[in-house]
């Protein structure tokens, strides 16, 4: 079972959700912020996009502190598998769970569109359907979606292999036009050193069915499926 | 009667600068037999505004169809919720209704755009959701002067950020709408905005406050000073040079406040506590109160000290007429108060009981200890003045429908002017706009915005598919309009009920939002009543009740009134959504059919005005007939799997119409050949209306059904290539030009303006 954690201000946690079940059968439950533990049989969690308490400060600023926060970091250093999916992945971020911050998109202006990302590397539990280098047709939609690392810690977190997904044009070739928000050295997806935290900014769970624009998500959120366990 | 603080005389002098008539006054003081106290004046201008009490537009609306023609209780297509309420509903089977309505915030926006626009969307959300519908879908109709123009731009980055902000923080996606640029709106540009909701059908709410003894409850936000005489001051008289100073009359939002108010509000409508809801929109309090008890036949009790206050030493006569946002009135039955409180606080949301419902049909409001207000319900809410007011069509009609053919250049650059028609701000890709909206979030937008219409799929709250989608277009054009008001709205109801059926869905209903001058003008009211009058034909003969709308008056500012422009949306359903069609070429080797009739019309057309300089002429003639047996073979023929791609032939005409199916996502050319016949630009750029270009790869079949169908039909070319070639016959053209190419000129109209600033 998997905890998708609700927010006050999460507006994908239900689509997070309907993906899950409908197209992968996984079976996933909304967990309310002020909870303090995570449910009982939680083989993943997943922190849904949205804006997180309004977001009028930082994004995912205030959700740091929320009471749930404390189950996912000790699920996380227990090694579990957590996903942050946009405004996941600033919560994550501001958290402390994953490196670097997500600023104001180069633009200023919100982006919605659909974009490519190339898998960096494909490993449990969140790229174990990839082939390394696979190109996966996404959407973003956010306005604070630009990656940003000092120089010496994204160096190292290269050198580590840590990040996950770069944006990319349909061939995989990284270019200027491909980056939907001036995300340095084109960073889209980043992950822990353990490798069980990742955060993303594009939304698998908007590419999980056909009729709706792709399923490329599945490759995401399958791998997850596959991957996600309890932790000891 | 009255302790509050020290309050101006109430008198005719007040009354009038309350915007209320000398006549109104003295209805006033009829109804109470005394001079209201100041919160009471205040109370009946906001009720008897234009904006509350529609009062100069009621005996034209009276005339609407809001039936469907047949509707055995239950089938879809059936109006479950007429005008009136909060928003319209109709059915759409599986035991599921459809909730929509559209609604102007114009003057708010022009003079405050962000917020003006960020407002108009939240209130129309709460129109929807106080119906206990979850919103699904919003889309937008914005109106600017001449894009070259710093201050426009200026209005339209304040308005685009103000409809994205909020509606992307409140997780309801915009999937689709029009932004169009003409100099009639250089100083009253128009927001109107749509959303669109689902619910169970049994489970819709009114705003009603029934059963006596029930407590009134106060949730969401808490009140501030904001947006006071909104309705009455902003929204309801013309622009002058003094717009500046009203901007404290503007709202301000809080998307996160309204996310969880939606959610707040479903869950406690589907836990059975409550009895009525309702938006505090325009009015605030006010409003809301008198039109649940009005509804219910009942009497409301209110203590002002209840009021949840955000800034401090606030009068009644504040507390009442307050717009603040993100508010909601909700009665409750006797004895669920906790509950209610209960889901409200695990939002961290104030629901305070203010009232009682009570049986005597009066209004009751205390503060301090002190009774303020003491009126009758029925006499402020049901008994607005109505106005037939005069209407005299305008001196220089027949001057504007002038126009002589024979003294019209021909065209002798057809690909020049296609290449012009494509850059122009309006018909340009409006990109630029959309992808700063959400357009995804819920996860059932099939069809996005930059086609004809928007498609959302259809599922139950839990997630249970259906199989069935929505679709929803919003539409006007406002030169067409300018040109005979009544002509104008039947093809806004046409072209917007086309826009849906281009998807394969089958028009169900529509709501419609006004926007127009001053009505004390007899010819602004003139365009108005024919305006309506079209509306009211066009919606009969292609079975599109009116099921919500709004109504705009005084956009004018120093005296020049905007075109008349009532905004038209229709929704309709698809049966199955694995079979829909798409608004651009799917796939090369396809045959192109071109449906419906093309005449010589150039009367109202972007080629004249953008060739020739010229607005005018009739518009386009509309034969509501073929226009229906059009729609309904669309609906077939795309069900059936014949057809795959079927795209509206509007502004621009048939050039623009056929190279915009080339665009995106991949190039893909086509080659047509055209039977001359007529003037050439009325040929390529006319703009008869009924016309649809779809592409089978069965022409044969569809010719046939089209024939069966009574619809006019006729292969006109083939997709393929990267190139757009249009000419009399094979090896002869008038236009042969890289879709690339022409790709990008359409798709750098807007931005190439907004960074030439």
């Amino acid at each position: 079972m998997f905890a998708v954690i609700q927010f006050p201000g999460s507006n994908d946690d239900r689509d997070t959700r309907f993906a899950l079940k409908s197209a992968l059968g996984a079976e996933a439950r909304l967990v309310w912020h002020k909870d303090r533990e995570l449910p009982p049989g939680t083989n993943g969690v997943l922190l849904p996009g949205g804006f997180s308490y309004g977001d009028y400060l930082r994004c995912g600023a205030m959700a740091r502190f929320s009471p749930i926060l404390g189950a996912v970091r000790r699920f996380a250093d227990a090694g579990g598998a957590v996903l942050g999916i946009c405004n996941g992945f600033q919560v994550l971020c501001e958290a402390g769970l994953l490196p670097g911050a997500l600023l104001r998109n180069a633009g200023l202006d919100f982006v919605c569109d659909w974009i490519h990302v190339r898998v960096e590397r494909a490993a449990a539990p969140f790229t174990s359907r990839a082939r390394p280098g696979q190109v996966l047709r996404l959407p973003v939609k956010h306005g604070d979606g630009r990656f940003f690392a000092e120089p010496a810690e994204l160096e190292r977190l290269e050198a580590a292999g840590q990040i996950a997904l770069r944006y990319c044009d349909a061939e995989g070739r990284a270019s200027a036009a491909a980056n939907p928000n001036g995300s340095l050295a084109d960073v889209a997806g980043v992950r822990n050193a353990a490798g069980n935290v990742m955060g993303l900014m594009p939304h698998p769970e908007h590419a999980a069915d056909a009729l709706t624009g792709g399923t490329d998500g599945l490759v995401i959120l399958g791998s997850l499926v596959d991957g996600a366990r309890r932790p000891r | 009667m009255s302790t509050a603080p020290p309050e101006p005389r109430v008198d005719l002098a007040l009354a009038r600068e309350h915007g209320l008539s000398d006549a109104e006054w003295e209805r006033i003081l009829e109804i109470l037999g005394r001079t209201p106290s100041f919160p009471e004046l205040g109370i009946f201008s906001v009720m008897w505004s234009e904006h509350c009490s529609y009062k100069s537009s009621r005996v034209h609306l009276a005339t609407l169809p809001t039936e469907a023609e047949r509707q055995p209780a239950g089938t879809v297509g059936t109006v479950l919720i007429g005008p009136g309420e909060g928003a319209g509903a109709v059915a759409i089977g599986d035991g599921l209704a459809a909730i929509f309505k559209i609604e102007s915030h114009n003057h708010p926006s022009f003079v405050e755009p962000t917020q003006g626009a960020a407002t108009g969307v939240g209130g129309i959300l709460r129109d929807v959701f106080s119906m206990g519908a979850r919103p699904i879908a919003s889309l937008d109709s914005i109106r600017f002067g001449p894009i070259e123009e710093p201050k426009q731009q200026m209005l339209l980055r304040g308005v685009v950020h103000g409809i994205g902000g909020y509606g992307n923080s409140v997780g309801v996606p915009t999937v689709g709408g029009e932004t169009t640029f003409h100099p009639c709106y250089r100083g009253n540009i128009l927001v109107n905005a749509f959303n669109l909701g689902l619910v169970e059908a049994d489970q819709i709410f009114l705003g009603q406050a029934a059963g006596v003894g029930n407590p009134v409850l106060y949730v969401g936000a808490k009140t501030g000073r904001d947006g006071i005489h909104g309705a009455s001051l902003l929204a309801s008289a013309e622009f002058g040079d003094e717009t500046e100073a009203k901007r404290p009359t503007v709202q301000v939002g809080d998307p996160f406040t309204e996310k969880c108010l939606i959610e707040a509000c479903l869950e406690v409508m589907r836990s059975g506590a409550l009895v009525g809801v309702q938006d505090m929109g325009a009015a605030g309090l006010t409003c809301s109160s008198f039109e649940m008890a009005s509804r219910a036949g009942t009497g409301i009790e209110m203590d002002l000290d209840r009021v949840p206050q955000r800034a401090a030493g606030m009068t009644p006569y504040e507390l009442l007429l307050s717009e603040s946002q993100e508010r909601m009135l909700l009665v409750a039955r006797r004895g669920a108060e906790e509950s209610v409180r209960e889901v409200f606080s695990r939002w961290d949301l104030d629901a305070v009981v203010v009232g009682r419902v009570t049986g005597d049909g009066r209004m009751r409001v205390r503060w301090h200890g002190a009774t303020v207000v003491d009126i009758p319900v029925d006499p402020v809410a049901q008994s607005a003045p109505r106005y037939d007011r005069p209407r005299r069509r305008p001196a220089d009609l027949d001057e504007r429908q002038k126009l002589d053919l024979a003294s019209i250049e021909p065209e002798s650059d057809p690909q020049g002017a296609l290449e012009q028609l494509l850059d122009a701000p309006s018909l340009g890709s409006r990109q630029w706009v959309w992808r700063q909206y959400d357009s995804m979030v819920l996860g059932n937008t099939v069809l996005g915005p930059g086609g004809d219409a928007a498609l959302v799929r259809v599922r139950h709250e839990d997630g249970r598919e259906t199989g069935r989608a929505l679709a929803a277009s919003v539409d006007c054009n406002p030169r067409w309009c300018w040109l005979d008001p009544r002509a104008g709205a039947i093809a806004a109801v046409a072209e917007s009920a086309r826009n849906v059926a281009c998807t394969g869905a089958r028009p169900l209903a529509l709501t419609n939002c006004l926007n127009f001058g001053n009505p004390e003008k007899p010819e602004i009211m003139w365009e108005f009543a024919e305006s309506v009058r079209g509306l009211g034909e066009a919606a009969r003969a292609l079975g599109t009740p009116v099921i919500s709308g709004n109504v705009s008056f005084y956009n004018e500012t120093a005296g020049r009134p905007i075109y008349p422009t009532p905004t038209v949306a229709v929704v309709g359903l698809l049966d199955d959504v694995a079979r829909h069609a798409v608004s651009r070429w799917p796939a090369s080797g396809l045959s192109v059919v071109l449906l419906g009739e093309t005449r010589e019309e150039l009367g109202g057309s972007e080629w004249l005005w953008l060739r020739r300089g010229r607005e005018a002429g009739l518009p386009p003639a509309v034969d509501l007939a073929a226009e229906r047996r059009l729609q309904e073979l669309l609906a077939d023929v795309v069900a059936s799997g014949l057809v795959p791609c079927a795209h509206d032939v509007s502004e621009g005409g048939l050039a623009v119409a056929l190279a915009e199916c080339c665009f995106a996502p991949e190039p893909i050319g086509v080659r047509v050949a055209l039977e001359p016949g007529m003037r050439l630009e009325a040929l390529l750029f006319g703009e008869s209306t009924g016309r649809v270009l779809v592409a089978t790869r069965d022409p044969a079949a569809l010719l046939a059904r089209a024939r069966g169908a009574g619809v006019a039909a006729r292969h006109i070319g083939e997709t393929g290539g990267a190139r757009l070639v249009i000419g009399p016959a094979v090896g002869r053209s008038w236009i042969d030009a890289e879709v690339a190419h022409l790709a990008s000129i359409w798709s750098r109209a807007l931005p190439r303006r907004l960074e030439e600033a």
